[in-house]
């Protein structure tokens, strides 16, 4: 059974900026795409660049897949798998993500 | 790990001795040949550390640390696989039972094994030579131990003058000893050199302050009397040292290889053949352990290439080790330095050209062949900007120019220092060495959309390794952008079509006022960290709404997005605006203090002000509204926008200036404060023709004339400095602020995406006539219009600051957490020159990387 956590109101990322959220002692990168809706939930933490700078990159969309660019080099992460487009070694973890009523819940991957 | 094992029986086992550069780069090429099916993969190395770049060692003594250094870590080894034992050596081989032995006694068995020990610094049997204080130059211990030494140490000296010697030399002086050179030949660098480029190196370093001493052979080291040791000479000569670095060469590391039987050159080595294997055929070695045709060869590229080779036969491809070419070029002690080829001129009826300014310290030396139409090699020294070329037309064995000296020659027309010529290059020549990156693949990189030089480099990682060949790299990608000429797509990004100029005219003229509009009615997709900037730059532009309102901020870049510029470990920097560069010693003291209670690095910046690093998303508005409170106001040098006015003191106290810079400076910087533009903008106003504010490097700058201003534009400073073109003479101030209006929202409609004033204006069709013709002249009916804008822009400023610090919900942002008031844990700071600085050590973060 996942377990659901509140981090946020739905109303806190209505920018389409992107928030970090703590879960248990993770650092969660959250966003939710201004056209779509849609709601998604990677690690903060840039294997690239070395930092937790996840949930300060924009997001966008690279040939239909939702994705995020690292503020620190601009790498591109897919938002719902991890994987990032330029070193496809690298991979964000991703976990589990939900609006329930106005609250923004995440679960453990 | 049981699984891991389990799986191995089937798998081909893989065992490479040695984890340098060249082991790694093998395991690198196996990694990425995913074959992971059919072999494992292991590694010993009796160093405590994954491979690191030996090339670029020199750098841990200015400031690189060995993560820095590091080519790979053990999460990569993890998650590809690789099973690694460090610190451990392997002592035996039994090829009979295919097994090897470790100092440990660790067993481990192979079914091919691949041997890159590398080498080990030569040390002469100088009597004395083994005495504490007495060093080598190879690895990261040795570094250490080096600075360990120095510590307690004033003059060291560094025994040999090749190309590792001269490093180590400047290892030496980087930790602040006197420093000096003992060469047994009677010319440094030896090898690579000819006479005339080794007399203007010398010169170079001695300049520099380091003893040079050649043909000088020592015969003891004994107790000295003003330092802690003395080196006699044969020549009844003598140097006095504290301590002493040998770097007289390198010797392959082939004892394991000797104990267990494989074949040896007679001055050491193991003998390959051409696919890298040994005399047992499942023994290969790779790298400077490796003898191959009687020769060892000392440089990266080659073990490179070895591994490259080594890894394409055990996969069962067919690849060959045909030698490698020796040519190199570096910075040694701050001297550029290169040889290419036969440097010495040694091929039967070479003749050569010698370029030699010793006003300049400039030495080119190009050997050609007999018939004048081949280059057989080159030295530079002093000017190594030729360098690319020349080798590529060594190595693609191109028929010279009709006058080869114009190769050399300066400013000769001839482009060798260019890089025209590269249309001639042809497809097959390797640019890039290390990673052996040809220029065919780096036109099809070009060709499939990677033109800016960083998706150039990621993609076909062109000049990451040794960055020898990046000035060529860049030229290529311009070569090749101009040579698809119309072909180039100008649209901004996958979901707009449109550049930047014609998306400037549909925000104007449809008054389009959210990223979300324009997207809806003229773009696709979701946007990107491309378009979204880009469009809430003109947005801020024309409209000058506050950036972090809801519609605009997700199209901020993390520096807008939180009013600071964000450094490498995700803390920002606060710049507070000074203009002109004016601040009175109390609002000096104040940032002082705010400095001091938030323990920020503190630095002046170029542009006349201070720089505050390292504060954290949560203590942003705790210090900005101190520095509000005081009188500050937002320098916004985290935007693409107005930066700062420079000025020279001027008239109020100069003797010679003769109009108050100052005091216009302060006008112009607080006019146009706040002003968003394709990129940043720099001003500066000297008060007299000294120009002490160096106006003519900056995108406006102005000179007091007797008579009025000079107005320049288009100057930049930086990457590509340009002296800004003289725009319009001896103007009052209302015509010169008429005339910046115009030109600045000229600039801001018609610039494409990120253009500095300098490119754009030499890319505007018709040049600065045209230019004045649209700003002086009015020619295009513009002017009203672009002054109404700016006047418009200039009525809707507001600190960014002082908006967000009265606005509650914008706050909330500013921390690091959403759901918690803990900052970021992973934060760790070490001091430097009594200031603190982001922490290398590689536990700063220590996090899990990869989704299970």
């Amino acid at each position: 059974m996942k377990k659901w956590i509140s981090v946020c109101l739905q109303h806190d990322l209505n920018s389409g900026a992107g928030i970090c959220a703590l879960l248990g002692d993770e650092q969660v990168a959250v966003f939710q795409c201004r056209q779509t809706q849609a709601l998604y939930a990677v690690s903060n933490y840039d294997p690239i660049g070395k930092a937790n700078v996840i949930s300060r990159g924009i997001m966008g969309s690279i040939k239909e897949e939702a994705v995020v660019s690292s503020p620190l080099y601009k790498q591109h992460f897919n938002l719902s798998n991890g994987l990032c487009l330029q070193e496809p070694d690298r991979q964000l973890k991703t976990y589990p993500i939900r609006l329930h009523g106005r609250e923004v819940q995440l679960a453990y991957g | 790990m049981n699984k891991l094992m389990n799986n191995s029986m089937s798998k081909k086992r893989i065992l490479v001795v040695g984890n340098g550069m060249v082991g790694h780069r093998f395991i690198d090429t196996l990694i990425k040949a995913d074959e992971k099916d059919n072999y494992s993969l292991r590694t010993f190395s009796e160093e405590p550390l994954l491979a690191y770049d030996r090339v670029q060692l020199t750098q841990y003594f200015n400031g690189k640390t060995k993560q820095d250094l590091a080519l790979t870590d053990s999460d990569y080894y993890h998650q590809h696989g690789v099973d690694f034992i460090l610190n451990d050596k392997v002592t035996r081989i039994e090829a009979g039972s295919k097994k090897v032995i470790t100092a440990s006694g660790r067993e481990a068995y192979y079914d091919k094994l691949v041997l890159a020990t590398g080498s080990y610094p030569f040390v002469p049997p100088i009597p004395g030579k083994d005495q504490a204080h007495c060093l080598v130059y190879r690895t990261l211990d040795d570094l250490d131990a080096i600075r360990l030494s120095a510590k307690k140490s004033k003059v060291g000296v560094v025994i040999g003058g090749g190309l590792l010697g001269l490093e180590a030399a400047n290892a030496l002086k980087s930790l602040g000893m006197e420093t000096h050179v003992v060469e047994f030949a009677p010319r440094l660098m030896a090898v690579q050199l000819d006479d005339g480029g080794a007399a203007l190196l010398r010169r170079k370093i001695e300049a520099l302050g380091v003893g040079v001493h050649t043909e000088k052979a020592t015969t003891e080291i004994i107790k000295g009397e003003d330092c802690r040791y003395r080196l006699n000479f044969t020549d009844d000569t003598y140097v006095e040292t504290d301590m002493l670095v040998f770097s007289a060469g390198i010797r392959p590391q082939d004892e394991l290889a000797r104990q267990s039987g494989l074949d040896l050159g007679q001055r050491g080595g193991i003998v390959i053949n051409d696919q890298c294997q040994t005399s047992d055929p499942d023994i290969y070695a790779i790298g400077e352990c490796a003898l191959w045709q009687q020769r060892i060869f000392g440089l990266v590229a080659p073990g490179y290439a070895m591994a490259k080779v080594a890894a394409a036969h055990i996969l069962g491809q067919e690849a060959a080790f045909t030698g490698a070419d020796m040519s190199t070029k570096l910075k040694l002690l701050g001297v550029d330095v290169a040889s290419i080829g036969d440097a010495h001129g040694k091929t039967s009826g070479a003749q050569s050209y010698t370029y030699h300014d010793e006003i300049e310290q400039v030495y080119k030396r190009l050997i050609v062949s007999s018939d004048n139409k081949k280059i057989l090699g080159a030295v530079l020294v002093g000017d190594v900007s030729a360098y690319s070329h020349l080798l590529q037309l060594m190595l693609n064995n191109m028929t010279l120019p009709e006058n080869p000296a114009s190769l050399i020659l300066p400013n000769s027309g001839a482009g060798a220092a260019t890089g025209a010529g590269l249309e001639s290059l042809p497809d097959l020549a390797q640019i890039c060495s290390c990673f052996d990156v040809s220029k065919a693949c780096i036109k099809q990189a070009v060709a499939e959309g990677n033109t800016s030089l960083s998706e150039l480099k990621s993609c076909t990682k062109a000049s990451t390794g040794c960055g020898g060949c990046s000035a060529l790299v860049k030229q290529l990608l311009d070569s090749e952008l101009l040579a698809l000429g119309h072909d180039v797509d100008n649209n901004l990004c996958e979901h707009f079509a449109y550049t930047r100029p014609e998306l400037v005219d549909i925000v104007r003229i449809k008054k389009v006022k959210t990223f979300d509009g324009l997207l809806k009615s003229h773009g696709s997709g979701l946007g990107c960290e491309i378009c979204k900037p880009t469009v809430g730059s003109i947005l801020a532009s024309f409209w000058n709404e506050y950036v972090l309102e809801e519609p605009h901020m997700g199209l901020q870049d993390t520096n807008d997005r939180y009013l600071g510029n964000m450094q490498k470990d995700g803390t920002y920097s606060v710049v507070p605006r000074i203009a002109g560069g004016e601040i009175t010693p109390d609002k000096l003291i104040f940032i002082g203090e705010i400095a001091k209670e938030f323990d920020l690095y503190t630095k002046i910046t170029g542009g006349q002000r201070i720089d505050l690093f390292g504060a954290q998303l949560h203590e942003l508005p705790i210090i900005w509204r101190k520095l509000v409170d005081a009188g500050f106001e937002t320098g916004q040098a985290y935007g693409k926008s107005v930066r700062t006015v420079k000025a020279c003191v001027g008239e109020t106290w100069c003797r010679f200036g003769i109009n108050d810079s100052l005091g216009f400076a302060i006008d112009i910087e607080d006019r146009y404060k706040g002003l968003r533009a394709p990129n940043k903008l720099k001003f500066a106003v000297s008060g007299c023709t000294r120009e002490c504010a160096e106006a003519q490097s900056k995108d406006v700058g102005m000179i007091a004339t007797e008579n009025g201003w000079n107005l320049y534009v288009g100057g930049n400073g930086g990457m590509r400095p340009r002296h800004g073109d003289l725009f319009a003479t001896n103007l009052d101030d209302k015509t010169l602020i008429q005339y910046i209006d115009r030109f600045l929202m000229f600039y801001i409609r018609s610039a494409e995406k990120g253009q500095r004033t300098s490119v754009w204006l030499e890319s505007l069709e018709g040049g600065l006539e045209y230019l004045k013709q649209v700003i002086i002249d009015d020619k295009l009916g513009l002017a009203q219009e672009l002054e109404t804008e700016m006047a418009y822009s200039i009525s809707q400023y507001q600190c960014e600051w002082k908006t967000t610090l009265d606005n509650p919900e914008k706050l909330k942002r500013f921390q690091h957490f959403i759901n918690s008031k803990q900052s970021d844990p992973h934060l760790i700071y070490e001091i430097e020159r009594e200031q603190r600085k982001p922490s290398n050590n590689d536990q700063r973060i220590k996090i899990l990387e990869v989704a299970d």
